[in-house]
């Protein structure tokens, strides 16, 4: 007697089972640049790490002639494996079967990993593929997915979740990567959209390509929906595996420490911000003059480009970065660049990740499209986001801070532990020449030369109220720095608070204002 | 209750009809258009510093071709390709909204 017969008889059927669609499907599906379900997971975890479950599982529908059809796994694989020897739990929808169609028992088994790395408290990879519910199961197949949102959902701000679109993913289905933490996109093969091209123009006359309406591109820079953009599947794993190594592995523990390094010093800080207030340049320079070894791992790099959200380390600990961007749209406030920031400082606050805000900031961008787009609700977000984070929140004003963008941008009075600014910083209300105009309105109207008695009224306004000292003065500036100081200061800042406690009345959640 | 049935409109969702009201925003609605690259557009509302080139002019792609004077901040515009100026439809100190077309390239 021996067990040769059945492990022969299990290998055969793991064979099979694992051949997805088959070859032909195969075949199409690498023609279209797309690698298989099976390669992605093994190209993202550890080699050899990756462990399935629910192989044989098999689906459900009994109409439309699907219980004549045989889907291996359901198009879906599901398992467990590690990336830097730490446990993850991943699955990948199979486009060879079915085109990853979603019904109940693909759902199911999607369901059991993410209830699985919930229970065991770590990060969820989902690789989306799927032309979307399986139409032959009906109500089946939503219930597929409403079981997956409120999953998400329950997971939220406990586990980190990291979804890739690497295919179609259209309808109801794209909702699941809509709440989750990360969305990776790639040129030419993720599509997400509610209602597809034929639809809308059927609709409402409207034409326009798949890539157009929901390609990578058009996620990354107008939806705001995908946080990073790849030009192939292989740059999308590599980016995967850099945002892995900052944060924690759930909202229990802390990102892993580092070993410090230096900032490599290319160009000494004073020299990247210009003299004259009036002219721009790239704050991720100033972001790379603090983070050790320059690194600094931008998030949402193609959307609202107006700030600038990312990752670095500052003695070897994740510090999650939002700076105002002066080289776009003058680096003002708007509906955009507020929901973009808002939801980054909310991820940091949840994964116990310390904020260090940079301010170079004219105030909120003027026009009727945004107030009428709401720029009060999605300003609002920036503020209730500042305010409610209890992890250590540092600011440097680097120069300007103008107005209700001051207040916004992590201030004292959101409950700021460091507020630091250059001498060449100016906190006002508003700027020199919009504030010279309403403060010196009879001056200027009753003088003999009005345009004289203006410019000599700004100028009068600038010395008193464009710099740092009157709000040192008043302690909502802690300190005035020497620009070549920043990154020490930083770095004594985060040390003293790393065992802050900020304790808040019990709830059961805001109301923010989304 | 108000009677609003002769103000119903046919309304399309998932191939079916429906009559039904619609809102103002729906009808304030503008029409996705595919944007033109040879039009130059502000993406800021704000008054024209500097323009620095004429129309005929060969430009190359990345060079400047106007400064803009917005939010407190002199924004460079450059040509997004190799092209000729077609027209120039701003002067030097006008005032801008927003999506203004400022230059036309051939």
């Amino acid at each position: 007697m021996s067990f040769k017969r059945n492990i022969l008889d299990l290998r055969k059927r793991k064979k099979e089972a694992q051949q997805g669609g088959g070859e032909k499907a195969i075949e199409k599906q690498v023609a279209m640049g797309k690698k298989t379900a099976r390669e992605r997971i093994k190209a993202i975890l550890d080699e050899n790490s990756f462990h399935e479950y629910d192989l044989f599982v098999e689906h459900t529908g009994r109409d439309f002639d699907m219980e004549k059809k045989v889907l291996h796994g359901d198009g879906v694989i599901i398992g467990t494996g590690t990336m830097y020897n730490q446990p993850v739990a991943i699955y990948a929808q199979d486009f060879t079967v079915a085109g990853g169609s979603l019904g109940l028992m693909h759902a199911r088994k999607i369901t059991k990993i993410m209830d699985h790395a919930l229970k065991m408290r770590v990060p969820l990879i989902g690789i989306n593929d799927s032309g979307g519910a399986r139409i032959q199961e009906g109500v089946n197949s939503l219930a597929g997915y409403g079981e997956i949102f409120y999953r998400n959902t329950i997971a939220s701000g406990v586990i980190p979740q990291i979804s890739v679109i690497l295919g179609p993913c259209a309808g109801g289905a794209v909702y699941s990567p809509a709440l989750t933490d990360f969305v990776f996109v790639v040129e030419n093969i993720s599509k997400m959209f509610i209602t597809g091209p034929s639809v809308i123009k059927s609709v409402l006359g409207e034409e326009i390509s798949m890539e157009e309406l929901g390609g990578a591109m058009v996620h990354s820079e107008i939806t705001g929906n995908a946080h990073f953009f790849a030009k192939s599947e292989d740059e999308c794993f590599e980016q995967i595996k850099k945002l892995i190594t900052f944060i924690p592995w759930n909202n229990a523990q802390k990102a892993l420490k580092f070993p410090i390094q230096q900032p490599l010093n290319t160009k000494s800080i004073e020299e990247i911000v210009p003299v004259d207030p009036h002219n721009p340049y790239d704050i991720r320079d100033i972001i790379k003059a603090v983070t050790d070894g320059s690194d600094f791992f931008e998030i949402m790099e193609y959307f609202a480009k107006n700030i600038v959200i990312g990752f670095g380390r500052i003695q070897g600990n994740t510090i999650g970065f939002v700076a105002n961007q002066p080289m776009y749209l003058a680096g003002v406030l708007d509906c955009d660049s507020s929901d973009k920031a808002a939801r980054f400082i909310r991820y940091c606050n949840a994964f116990n990740i310390p904020i260090v805000t940079l301010e170079d900031m004219p105030g909120y961008l003027p026009g009727v499209d945004q107030e009428h787009a709401g720029v009060i609700r999605h300003g609002a977000k920036l503020l209730y986001a500042y305010s409610e984070a209890t992890v250590p929140k540092v600011t440097v004003i680097i120069r300007k801070a103008y107005g209700g963008g001051y207040i916004a941008m992590n201030s004292r009075h959101l409950g700021a532990d460091f507020v630091f600014a250059w001498p060449t910083a100016e906190i006002a209300v508003m700027g020199p020449e919009g504030a010279a105009n309403i403060v010196f309105k009879k001056e200027i109207d009753e003088a003999e030369n009005p345009t004289e008695m203006r410019n000599q009224k700004i100028q009068e306004y600038k010395d008193k109220f464009a710099n740092p000292f009157v709000a040192a003065s008043k302690g909502y500036i802690d300190e005035v720095i020497e620009p070549s100081e920043t990154r020490a200061r930083l770095i004594h800042s985060l040390e003293v608070s790393g065992s802050k406690v900020d304790q808040r009345p019990a709830k059961k959640h805001g109301i923010p204002p989304f | 209750m108000e009677d609003n049935s002769s103000k119903y409109q046919v309304f399309v969702v998932n191939s079916a009809k429906y009559m039904t009201l619609t809102t103002t925003k729906f009808d304030r609605r503008k029409k996705w258009e595919k944007s033109d690259p040879k039009e130059i557009r502000s993406i800021i509302p704000g008054s024209v510093i500097e323009i620095f080139v004429v129309p005929g002019q060969l430009v190359k792609g990345g060079q400047v071709i106007l400064t803009l004077d917005a939010m407190k901040m002199y924004t460079k515009v450059e040509m997004p390709f190799d092209g000729v100026i077609k027209s120039i439809n701003v002067t030097k100190g006008d005032k801008i909204p927003k999506n203004c077309v400022m230059i036309n390239i051939e």
